[in-house]
């Protein structure tokens, strides 16, 4: 496996350029961009934008591979952002009167009151309870027609931060913070011990003077989000997973077992987007159910649909552009048009009706996206492909 | 086609003999938990029982109005009108701009003027909203009307961020309200609570455009043109019927019931916001897949069943939820529905066209 992905990046110069870029973006921001512009990202942000090209990338497997749509995918990622918030903040520390502390290798000084789990054990157990959450969600409802299955799952992307919400006293016990949501959550880092034996790797990334090593920390997820998602669409559960989206029907005569593997794209789409909220959650270091609406779930639609279904490269492209556009340029962009024009503009109350036209845009005149996949393109212009084979038959 | 038997096909696997019992059973176990809670509810404050069924019938003819636009769209093209709710916006936004802005009713109005003015916000609602519906049909849905079953969908929610978003833009993303529209004397008392006309006047105004509805889609030659298409498209065309004039005059139908619901909304309520029709046209969704989607009676059936759910789950206390939670309740319900029994409440088959 690893002397073909090598080989790609041999036979693929540009990727390994663009690999090199990316993960020096950070220097490059601090020595050779002009920091002071509105348009380039600082490092905080380039890690907000990687984190939901993770998403992207992970929506992907379910709306692009299978053929899913899924509207609450914010669900998997409030899973994340909390699971974080329970393993590594002082949520659970019982207060001054019964004060409990369970430390298991955090980045936290000793004593101090919650459970505090390693936070890298912490962004794998998100990513696979948020995992779980996919099943659990998928079982009752992947039977569903593709119309239906869309606006159920949009119900639990709606229901599961309600329940968030008002989760503070089930039970009488405060297990979500309500509407505050769960604060001074566990900043990433290598722990103590990996610092005094490696003195390059930090304790604690938040005692760091930016974000850089969250950023790289994105990435490697993006990479691995990416490598999952490259290996599977060439693998035989990827050609099931398209034998499903172009007919359901036909796959299922063909001996697909629909159900099962339709909730294994659940579960992948899930795994990722619970491991980005987590990671996105660890730098933000607070979590609040307001931050978790349809929106999200719409944001990370567009990137898959912007990037092309289906194709992974053209997702993440989509995923960098529209969260650039979304984090950065469209502040710049409004900042820009207001001292040029000298109007008074909050942009940012035109980006859900710029996402909307260009959800619309797109569907109308370039469904396939961006960067199509080829499969998909043909799929998409099926009937106008047939059409032009009718008419080309000789009468 | 198979994938709606597959979508038939209940959660645990037993045999074929026990699993229509089993679900039989639950089923009428979980309504009778329902009709016990009612019963003690009823038992314990029948006043304010009554109050809150009045007011839930209130709020159920709005949900009947928009959900009907869902099962019309639904019933000829097979697309979730995801823009529907937002639609359901326009109305009321066209309400506050003719009544408030322009004619300037602040409450003190009576009488003729008042009556005219709200006719005329009314015509005015509907017209624009079945303008916009119409206009969306033709900018973003025709040209998909053979594509993927999904493209129609994706592009309708992007519609729906569209057209909240521009309400956003041109009213300001803050409510607008107003004082009292309608009168809020009391025809009589339950209790120390009155029973006003404000709650008689939104059924004085439903109930006829429902009856209205029925007359235009039973017995009009554009609705059995539309009831035509819905059935076979190919069929309808062969038979002459114009099929793009019958879908625009569905949106259109469709259209002018959330722009009466919008207005009704707005002079009930004196508010609305931008995002309002994200949340009702979810629940006046739940309402059309309670009924049985692509059902008219159906729609307007589960519409009045929402309306109730959400004011008893509000307005009563005997070991009930409360509002935090009548968002999660409507959608478990619609999942509910969806997954056990697709063809909803009042039981006409699913159309199986795909």
């Amino acid at each position: 496996m690893r002397e073909q992905f090598s080989a790609r990046l041999r036979s693929r110069p540009a990727l390994g350029v663009l690999l090199a870029l990316l993960v020096l973006y950070p220097w490059f921001y601090h020595h050779v961009l002009p920091q002071s512009s509105q348009w380039i990202p600082d490092t905080s942000t380039a890690f907000v934008i990687v984190a939901f090209t993770v998403m992207g990338v992970g929506l992907n497997v379910v709306v692009g591979y299978a053929g899913l749509l899924d509207l609450g995918y914010v669900a998997f990622f409030a899973g994340g952002a909390y699971v974080a918030g329970w393993l590594a903040s002082q949520q659970f520390g019982g207060g001054l009167h019964s004060p409990r502390t369970w430390i298991f290798g955090g980045t936290v000084p000793h004593g101090t009151l919650g459970i505090h789990f390693t936070p890298w054990l912490v962004i794998l157990i998100a990513a696979m309870f948020a995992a779980l959450l996919g099943v659990l969600i998928g079982i009752p409802t992947l039977r569903l027609r593709g119309d239906y299955l869309a606006i159920v799952t949009l119900g639990f992307g709606e229901i599961i931060p309600q329940f968030v919400r008002n989760g503070d006293h089930v039970g009488g016990f405060n297990l979500t913070n309500g509407s505050f949501g769960l604060t001074g959550i566990d900043g990433l880092g290598f722990g103590n011990g990996v610092h005094s034996a490696l003195p390059f790797l930090p304790s604690n990334f938040v005692e760091q003077v930016d974000s850089t090593w969250y950023y790289w920390t994105a990435l490697a997820l993006l990479g691995i989000a990416i490598a999952t998602s490259l290996l599977l669409r060439d693998s035989r559960l990827g050609r099931a997973w398209i034998a499903i989206r172009e007919d359901e029907d036909a796959a299922a005569a063909m001996g697909v077992p629909l159900m099962r593997l339709k909730t294994l794209a659940y579960l992948i789409g899930a795994f990722f987007g619970g491991a980005a909220g987590a990671l996105i959650t660890f730098q933000a270091g607070a979590t609040s159910p307001n931050a978790f609406n349809l929106q999200v779930s719409i944001f990370v639609l567009c990137m898959v649909i912007l990037g092309g279904m289906g194709n992974v490269w053209g997702v993440a492209l989509g995923g960098f552009v529209l969260a650039y556009v979304n984090y950065q340029g469209l502040f710049a962009a409004g900042h820009t048009f207001n001292s040029v024009t000298g109007a008074d503009i909050d942009i940012s109350e035109y980006s859900y009706l710029i996402y909307g036209t260009a959800i619309v845009t797109f569907m109308l005149f370039r469904p396939e996206g961006l960067l199509p996949s080829a499969r998909r393109r043909h799929e998409l212009h099926e009937e106008e492909e047939l059409e032009e084979l009718i008419e080309a038959q000789p009468v | 086609m198979a994938s709606d038997s597959t979508a038939r096909r209940p959660i645990l696997a037993l045999a074929p003999r026990f699993r229509g019992r089993a679900n039989a059973t639950v089923g009428i176990c979980l309504l009778g938990l329902v009709a016990l809670w009612l019963i003690e509810n009823i038992a314990r404050e029948p006043k304010q029982f009554a109050l809150v069924f009045l007011a839930g019938i209130t709020n159920g003819s709005i949900y009947a109005l928009v959900a009907l636009g869902y099962t019309i769209v639904y019933g000829i093209l097979e697309l979730i009108n995801f823009a529907h709710g937002d639609v359901f916006t326009w109305g009321a936004m066209v309400t506050y701009t003719v009544a408030v802005s322009w004619i300037g009713l602040d409450g003190s109005q009576s009488g003729f003027l008042l009556f005219g003015a709200l006719l005329l916000a009314l015509i005015c609602s509907a017209i624009f909203c079945a303008s916009l519906n119409m206009a969306i049909e033709r900018v973003a849905y025709r040209r998909l009307r053979n594509a993927p079953r999904l493209a129609p969908l994706i592009t309708a929610i992007g519609m729906s961020f569209v057209l909240s978003n521009l309400i956003g833009v041109i009213f300001g993303f803050s409510y607008k309200s107003s004082n009292t529209l309608l009168p809020h004397g009391a025809i009589f008392n339950i209790g120390n609570q009155a029973y006003g006309w404000d709650k008689l006047i939104v059924l004085l105004i439903t109930i006829p455009v429902l009856l209205a509805l029925v007359w235009l889609v039973k017995a009009t030659r554009w609705g059995k043109a539309m009831r035509a298409t819905a059935q076979d498209r190919d069929a309808a065309r062969l038979m002459g019927i114009d099929v793009d004039r019958a879908i625009s005059f569905a949106f259109g139908i469709g259209g002018a019931l959330a722009g009466v619901g919008g207005f009704v909304y707005f002079a009930y309520f004196t508010q609305a916001r931008f995002d309002l029709g994200f949340r009702l046209g979810l629940f006046a969704f739940t309402a059309a897949v309670l009924g049985g989607i692509g059902n008219m009676a159906g729609a307007a059936f589960g519409g009045y069943m929402i309306g109730l759910i959400e004011n008893f789950n509000n307005g009563l206390s005997w070991h009930t939820p409360g509002p935090d939670w009548t968002e999660s309740i409507v959608f478990i319900l619609l999942i509910l529905i969806l997954v056990f029994r697709p063809q909803g409440l009042l039981g006409e088959a699913l159309s199986t066209r795909a």
